[in-house]
């Protein structure tokens, strides 16, 4: 499968997902580490791609969505931001409503 | 000119802005010393009115499309119309350590 039909498939079968380097046990870096956090602290259930372990991504997502760099989050389907947006969003306490949102929206789709 | 200045240079020129930080943080990264490749950008701009953070940045990054696609590898951004400046009182929160990472 083309690496750009591969992410569209990741964005698109869930509700969130983390572009991050490393883990959000083992983050690789300082932005994707505190990204990670915030969603945690969401306390939602949430998928992540670790950009390292993956060049291949890792060379295509900035075209993806012509976003230069990582960590990346998509919620539902669509990109959010880098770091800092997802930071400022947490902090305002839009974050967790919008995750919920893409989280519910999903299963509603899946049990029509 | 180095990098620090182009950065200013172009974002003076895109988004007239009423307040405009550029501090190279690349000295808290994991690189060589000198290295001009992380950067955080605080900038307060009337260009920002009435957009999402997310198209912001957008034109943010597509301002320093070519320094992000050479050398600078790390752009922490926070972006705000005056008006949000002003009620901030200048305050914007730190950028994180790194982690070891590298460019990958």
């Amino acid at each position: 499968m083309d690496v750009l039909d591969r992410i569209r498939q990741q964005v698109e079968n869930n509700p969130v997902v983390l572009y991050m380097k490393g883990t959000p046990q083992f983050p690789m870096c300082g932005f994707s580490s505190r990204a990670a956090e915030a969603l945690k602290r969401c306390d939602v259930d949430f998928a992540y791609v670790n950009v390292l372990a993956d060049p291949e991504i890792f060379e295509n997502l900035p075209r993806f969505a012509n976003w230069p760099t990582f960590p990346q989050l998509y919620i539902g389907g669509k990109l959010v931001g880098g770091c800092d947006i997802t930071l400022e969003l947490f902090e305002k306490g839009e974050l967790k409503p919008m995750l919920e949102e893409a989280i519910k929206a999903k299963q509603e789709k899946e049990s029509d | 000119m180095n990098m620090q200045q182009r950065i200013r240079g172009k974002l003076e020129t895109g988004l007239e802005p009423v307040f405009l930080e550029v501090l190279n943080e690349s000295g808290q990264h994991n690189v060589p010393p000198g290295s001009e490749s992380h950067f955080k950008v605080t900038v307060a701009s009337a260009r920002f009115i009435g957009k999402r953070l997310i198209d912001r940045h957008r034109l943010v990054n597509e301002l320093l499309s070519e320094e992000l696609a050479g050398p600078v590898h790390a752009l922490s951004l926070h972006t705000l119309t005056p008006d949000e400046w002003f009620e901030r009182a200048g305050e914007v929160p730190d950028s994180p350590p790194c982690l070891g990472g590298g460019k990958g």
